[in-house]
């Protein structure tokens, strides 16, 4: 069987790409917003507060994504509660990224040293300012190898918004290939673009954490 | 009027009861020793004066104002009195400079120009000015203990305390970090210092505490403690120390 490659395919997959880009990092700032503070409530918090961060936490990384997506388009609107394909995904991923990236902050300011927030407590420094100007500088250090991958997983992870009719990468590969039943190489193509895009990220956040490295706080590659 | 006093402190922790009923007083200017063996709440007592642990019962003035008030606001109080470290607590992620200025400019909200300058003044004080940009982990153990004690310094404290803060340094820099506890126990400094240093306790202090499980059970000036301690249990102890660490160290 030979194989067929055309260029027009390019500018459709590239429309897909922007929106996997988009939804990439839409979901992941909004991850990483909601999943500092949850850590941080998981941290300090007691009572009521611990508990539902916790609760959110075990849900969102003890059910599958797809799960949680396919609930929040379709479940919620059978509540009268409807999105447009966009907002689902990046809501249902935006909230599920929180869950992970709130354990990898978690472990990263438990590795902060104690000794570090009795200096700066000893100082004057109110809880907000020790963890704004003390542990958070030190615990984002030690986070960003573990971080990086989970940016990773959701480009790869947002491949399933075609589900429920996004034009993403995946989606559009999906679409050309389904009316020219050229699936081998058109995937191939999406899968080439997928792993381009992985490297690019690898690459710059190699840079970013050999810009912010200070001498004493090793970062932990996984 | 005495700069600090403490009076009747109690803390424990579970079963153990670390301070029972600790009272003593510190004049400004005055230097105290504290010693006592391992295990006997000398740590607990310096955290419970800036309260970084909560006592469980007992009352701490400082200049007159009550701290262990519920009213008080503690972070103005931490702010006028000093700690340094056995193990320096240095912040990892800054260099010297930025240690020492961290302070000055988050908690006294000074301008960062004035900050800097003040912090490289007191770098200079401790004789580290040249190092005002090397990281913790690119110091020595004396340096760093000394960029520590600049980092007390630079917020103008009222008090400063010391615990153990040459215990976790290798023998050979044990002396530049007592020099600059010298300098500034002649300087007019408040200090209180735990140590097992008997050199400097007998040379600088001007009164020394001896702590055993939970209470004072003697002080009074060098002199007395060392030549004719009333309580047998303080000879026992400094003969103990002695033997140990020898006469300077
Ligand atoms: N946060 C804590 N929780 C439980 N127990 C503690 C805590 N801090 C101290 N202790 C206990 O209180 C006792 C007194 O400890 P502390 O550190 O004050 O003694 P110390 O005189 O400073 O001893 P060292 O010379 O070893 O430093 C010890 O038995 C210790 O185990
Ligand atoms: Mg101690």
């Amino acid at each position: 069987m030979e194989l067929v490659f055309k260029w027009e395919w390019l500018p459709q997959l590239g429309r897909g790409l922007v929106l996997t880009v988009e939804l990439t990092a839409a979901c992941i700032s909004m991850g990483a917003v909601l999943g500092l503070l949850l850590a941080i409530a998981r941290l300090y918090a007691r009572g009521p507060i611990y508990w539902l961060a916790s609760a959110y936490v075990h849900f969102f990384r003890g059910t599958p994504l797809l799960v949680q997506l396919f609930m929040v388009h379709f479940g919620l609107a059978g509540w009268g509660i409807s999105f447009t394909p966009l907002v689902s995904g990046i809501i249902a991923m935006g909230l599920n990224t929180a869950a992970y990236q709130a354990e990898y902050f978690r472990g990263a300011i438990q590795a902060v040293k104690r000794g570090q927030t009795m200096a700066a407590l000893s100082l004057g420094m109110t809880w907000w300012q020790t963890i704004r100007y003390v542990i958070l500088p030190q615990a984002l250090r030690l986070v960003l190898p573990a971080w990086s991958n989970e940016l990773v997983y959701m480009l790869k992870y947002t491949s399933i918004v075609y589900l429920i009719g996004l034009p993403d990468l995946m989606g559009v590969g999906r679409t050309i290939a389904s009316t020219n039943f050229r699936f081998f190489e058109v995937y191939a193509v999406v899968a080439l673009i997928y792993l381009a895009l992985v490297l690019i990220i690898t690459f710059g956040l190699r840079l970013v954490e050999a810009r912010i490295k200070v001498p004493g706080l090793g970062a932990v590659r996984q | 009027m005495s700069l600090l006093v403490v009076e009747d402190l109690h803390k424990r922790y579970g079963k153990e009861e670390v301070l029972r009923g600790v009272s003593f007083t510190l004049e400004p200017g005055e230097t105290k020793v504290i010693i006592g063996p391992s295990g006997t709440g000398k740590s607990t007592l310096l955290r419970c004066i800036n309260r970084l642990t909560e006592p469980d019962r007992g009352r701490i003035w400082l200049n007159g104002e009550e701290i262990t008030s519920p009213r008080v606001n503690i972070y103005r109080i931490r702010a006028q009195i000093g700690f340094v470290f056995q193990d320096f607590n240095l912040f990892t992620h800054l260099t010297a400079l930025d240690n020492v200025r961290l302070g000055l400019i988050r908690v006294k909200r000074m301008p960062k120009r004035e900050a800097t300058e003040r912090a490289l003044r007191e770098l200079a004080r401790v004789g580290l000015a040249d190092k005002a940009n090397a990281y913790p982990a690119q110091l020595s153990g004396g340096q760093q203990q000394r960029v520590s004690i600049a980092r007390a310094l630079a917020m103008d404290p009222k008090l400063i305390l010391f615990d153990e803060p040459t215990s976790a340094l290798d023998p050979e820099l044990i002396g530049e970090v007592l020099e600059v506890m010298i300098e500034l126990a002649k300087g007019g400094m408040t200090m209180l210092v735990v140590t097992h240093e008997m050199g400097f306790a007998r040379s600088v202090a001007d009164e020394i505490i001896f702590m055993e499980k939970g209470v004072i059970v003697e002080q009074g000036p060098p002199e007395a403690i060392f030549t004719r301690p009333k309580v047998p249990r303080t000879a026992e102890f400094l003969r103990k120390i002695t033997e140990f660490y020898g006469e300077q160290g």
